[in-house]
């Protein structure tokens, strides 16, 4: 075999020396995580035996290659792992190499690295830069995935941000905060994630299901959420930021410390405290929206070479006040709401935070191991618990005054245990085991009917995930998954509800015990889903790429969906669920070109989402209570199907001026009714002009303008109420869209050196600059009161 | 060392599962403690006569069935007055969901001056309605009232409980509704015949 090579390559270079050999090869080495770039790279050329060096700034320059011959190029970095690229030379040609870290950053972290920074190779991944992160410092982890296009949020009010990717939400989407996969009760549109943004060294998005390993139900998308690396050598470092608003009144102080030690060790400490009053609209004071938060990680780690294990743990408290003005009872109270063009309760100005609001906790703990194995792989195991506890205050009566109107405790344990091969570089293979256990206990002493059940839910997965590097410009992708659900449920159903559902005839023998006005059932449900990705990746023209991917996704549904059953206070509306649900299927086409360069880099990115058994809410009757009438929402599967297009451009005019432009569309129907989807994003575009001088104390400066559309299509989900005071017949028009809005922010840093190894930053921003009063469709708020005014935001960073 | 890191999870692993073993016991039923299954009116005519009961339950609350009128035990919601007659009023509320049934109208005056009845009628209706009671700021609550049948006419008459509502804005004090803001505790709508 041997021999047949060296007879090829002879002949090979024979061949050569008869043709045009004065070709070059010329380009960059960089680093494939930040695309810095490394210096003192040596470049084997094998065919050839020639060796030349990157010089300080990354460029090496390779003479005399011949026509038509693939060339395969060996590069050695003293931080970076030894890698061989083909390349094939017909003219002078201009190429960069990418490498992967090393010694630096010790194997598991590269390896964890790596499952990280790829998590899919066949659909493009988003990053929100640490710089980006620490400039949303004083908002929720939801503000600052908004920066990326096919993002937006569904709010309630400014503190709870919910992160919607290509027009999904909730459930539909997975967030990972250092490798567990997050359980916080993620189904309700009000609760947002609980991860602290200032805990974050790196965000990422997978706009796609692609990402096996994570789990096979993210219709929407999977982010991850990570730590920023530990180098393996001896150091103390850390930063502290104290940020100030106007709006709100308030800040953020965080800090982080991270010690590290040559032989492996590592640790790091960080925390956090938020604190605001009420913030302001344009006009005037959003009472009761003011918040708390406060959060502690905390990680410790040793990383040897082949082998490591770290332990991780983060708490993680947040008391958020919801608008006074939006808790209402009743139809013709929300009449009398939608009628006034300010809410309906405006206070002074103040830090205390009353009912309405959320008290939630969440903790965190995670250990991990790893334990690589020559011409096997490395193996690792992971066990991670999460509890998080969920308070909602309302507005109360009596005794009851300062009792939660709902306390709900999930507690989840994971096992995982993941295999990733280290063959050489032409095929990669990532699988794993899931197996999972949650319990939820809903607290009866809040004297108010349960809105989730109490619940066992036990859960298997198993996935297998490969790619193959076809050569140097083709890579495939292909993986599978399948998760198994099972549901132990204690539900206590109104008896008028579990007959009117023909639930008594349908699920007689579920009935644990008849209590007159309530009948308590108890569910088993079993799902078992599957799910799927296969793609391709192509690179062309040096600087050219092309993502196209399918992933199935299947989704079991969720405790809201399957048991909602009563009154929910911040929809002022009653919600009903079926036990009868099935799986959702959705299956997601999606294609990106990508060109990244230097002065025009630009990304575009349609997808098409297909989603069988879909499940929707939508409003089916109006009902009569004591209380007044109530709207009725049910649950109900459908067909559903997402198009949608994701565009990134930028554009430098020179070293110093960038612009750069974003533009979202998705388009969201109900198949089986062929009516527009609820609460889909709007097309929205931003585009920023950026200043940057890196020579004076690296100023930067930016102006962005932000501009929402109107959506256009919703469905029609309006209906009358009978008011008795005005003795009128009223249309409450909970459908209709705000109208376009336009807002201009503006941010601003500044580097000054202190020391030698201590920097402070200096940042200015100015949020909606015009203080234009808008309303933002996919805020639940937005019935009630206007958005955000005018916020001036100091921001001060000192790392040492 | 190498083997031993792997025993630390496991160890844990097999505490945590220990840990959670399953007792099969099952939740216990949540009783609505702020529930109102229940309001009665009472119209006494002043001089004598009997007393006209309107009365409304909705057993199961929010959802589910809707509530039952009776007038007088008799199930409709249709009332007749008397032309020309007073009649002292006062309004009870219960929870009739928790044994024995919890006095909600106790609950109403001990947190007087965050409650307010309303009695609105429709323009075709001739009553005049007023306030026999009031909170500790002199504001009306409204669980006792005084309500004159002027002349023969007909309509609907709405009695509704507001929580929260601004006592101080225009004409609350006096028995309008339309400024008083605040959320509807509970709301029922009888149709008056006056004869």
């Amino acid at each position: 075999m041997r021999n047949y090579a060296f007879t090829i390559m002879l002949v090979c270079s024979y061949l050569a020396v008869s043709q045009n050999c004065k070709h070059t090869l010329s380009g960059k080495v960089l680093d494939l995580h930040d695309g810095s770039i490394l210096s003192g790279a040596t470049l084997v050329v094998a065919e050839t035996e020639s060796i030349s060096q990157t010089s300080i700034d990354g460029d090496y320059t390779i003479l005399g290659l011949c026509e038509n011959i693939t060339y395969s190029i060996r590069i050695l970095h003293s931080s970076c792992e030894i890698k061989t690229f083909y390349v094939k030379i017909s003219e002078d040609t201009q190429r960069d190499f990418k490498l992967e870290h090393h010694l630096e950053e010790l194997n598991e972290i590269i390896l964890e690295g790596k499952a990280y920074e790829n998590n899919t190779n066949t659909t493009l991944e988003n990053n929100v830069s640490k710089e980006t992160l620490e400039r949303y410092s004083t908002g929720a982890l939801g503000d600052a995935l908004n920066s990326l296009s096919g993002v937006s949020s569904l709010n309630k009010g400014n503190g709870i941000v919910k992160p919607i990717v290509n027009g999904l939400h909730s459930s539909r989407i997975i967030m990972v905060n250092n490798g567990v996969r997050m359980q916080d009760q993620e189904w309700g549109a009000e609760h947002a994630p609980n991860i602290d943004i200032n805990s974050v060294g790196r965000l990422t998005l997978v706009k796609s299901a692609s990402a096996l390993q994570y789990g096979g139900d993210a219709m929407g998308g999977v982010i991850i959420a990570e730590a920023l690396k530990v180098p393996v050598k001896d150091s103390l470092y850390g930063k502290t930021m104290a940020s100030l608003t106007s709006n709100g009144r308030g800040g953020v102080l965080t800090s982080e410390l991270t010690k590290s030690h040559s032989n492996g060790w590592y640790g790091t400490v960080q925390g956090s405290i938020k604190r605001f009053g009420d913030f302001e609209a344009a006009d005037y004071i959003l009472s009761n929206t003011g918040l708390i938060e406060q959060n502690v990680s905390l990680c410790l780690g040793l990383n040897k070479f082949n082998y490591g294990i770290e332990g991780y743990f983060s708490f993680f408290s947040s008391k958020i006040g919801v608008l006074r003005a939006s808790h209402l009872h009743g139809a013709a109270d929300q009449v009398r709401a939608f009628e006034s063009n300010t809410p309906l309760i405006i206070n002074d100005f103040t830090y205390n935070i009353g009912a309405p609001r959320q008290n939630v906790k969440h903790q965190l703990a995670r250990i991990k191991g790893f334990k690589t194995f020559e011409n096997f792989g490395t193996l690792s195991l992971q066990y991670d618990y999460q509890q998080n506890n969920r308070l909602e205050f309302d507005i109360r009566r009596g005794d009851d005054r300062d009792k939660a109107a709902m306390d709900l405790e999930l507690n989840t344990h994971t096992l995982l245990l993941d295999y990733e091969n280290d063959f050489e570089h032409k095929l990669d293979l990532k699988s794993g085991l899931m197996a999972r256990y949650q319990n939820n206990f809903a607290n009866p002493n809040t004297g108010v009917r349960r809105l989730i059940p109490d619940y066992d839910k036990y859960e298997l997965g198993i996935y297998l995930l490969g790619n193959y590097a076809l050569n140097d410009r083709w890579l495939l992708e292909a993986g599978a998954r399948f998760d198994y659900t099972h549901l132990d449920v204690y539900k206590f159903y109104r008896t008028s509800f579990w007959e009117d559902r023909n639930y008594d005839v349908l699920y007689p023998h579920i009935v644990v015990e008849d209590l007159g006005t309530q009948v308590l059932a108890n569910p088993n449900l079993k799902f078992h889903n599957a799910s799927a990705t296969a793609g391709l990746k192509y690179t062309f023209k040096d600087n050219y790429q092309l993502f196209l991917n399918y992933a199935l996704a299947s989704r079991a549904p969720n405790p809201s969906e399957l048991f909602s059953e009563g009154l929910h206070h911040s929809g002022a509306r009653i919600e009903l669920g079926d036990l009868s649900f099935n799986s959702e299927v959705g299956h997601k086409v999606s294609a990106t070109i990508q060109r990244d360069h230097d002065t025009f880099s630009f990304s575009i990115n349609p997808y098409v989402n297909t989603i069988s058994d879909f499940i929707i809410i939508e409003p089916t009757k109006i009902l009569e209570t004591i209380r007044g009438n109530f709207q009725v929402w049910e649950y109900r599967q459908t067909s559903a199907q997402l198009l949608g297009v994701d565009i990134d451009a930028a554009y430098k005019f020179t070293d110093k001026l960038n612009f750069t432009h974003q533009l979202s569309i998705v388009k969201g129907y109900d198949r089986s009714r062929n009516l527009p989807l609820i609460s889909m994003p709007p097309i929205s575009t931003k585009n920023e002009i950026s200043f940057e001088h890196p020579k004076f104390h690296n100023l930067k400066l930016a102006l962005q303008s932000e501009y929402v559309f109107a959506q256009n299509e919703y469905p029609d989900n309006n209906f009358e109420v009978y008011v008795p005071e005005t003795e009128t017949t009223e249309l409450l028009d909970i459908s209709s869209t705000p109208s376009a809005y336009h807002l201009l922010n503006f941010n601003s840093s500044i580097d000054f050196e202190i020391t030698k190894t201590s920097l402070l930053t200096v940042g200015l921003g100015i949020t909606n600059i015009s203080n234009t009063s808008y309303r933002n469709y996919l805020n639940l708020q937005r019935f009630y009161a206007d958005d955000l005014g005018r916020n001036f935001l100091l921001n001060l960073k000192f790392k040492y | 060392m190498k083997k031993s890191i792997f025993l630390i999870p496991l160890l844990i692993l097999a505490l945590i599962f220990t840990g959670c073993s399953d007792d099969d016991t099952t939740p216990e039923p949540v009783n609505e403690e702020e529930l109102i299954t229940t309001m009665t009116v009472t119209l006494s005519p002043v001089g004598g006569g009997s007393d006209i009961v309107l009365k409304t339950v909705d057993m199961d609350g929010d959802g589910g069935n809707e509530p039952v009128i009776t007038i007088n035990g008799v199930t409709g919601n249709e009332v007749s007055l008397t032309v020309g007659t007073s009649y002292e009023g006062s309004i009870e509320l219960l929870n009739e969901s928790e044994d024995p049934a919890e006095d909600i109208t106790e609950e109403v005056q001990a947190e007087a001056e965050d409650h307010q009845f309303f009695y609105t009628s429709s323009s075709s209706l001739d009553v005049t309605t007023n306030y026999e009671d009031e909170d500790i700021n002199e504001k009306p609550i409204g669980v006792y009232f005084t309500l004159i049948a002027n002349a023969a006419s007909s309509g609907d008459l709405t009695f509704t409980l507001r929580h929260e509502p601004n006592k101080s804005a225009a004409g609350v004090a006096t028995g309008d509704i339309t400024s008083a803001g605040g959320e509807t505790d509970i709301t029922e709508t009888f149709s008056i015949t006056i004869e």
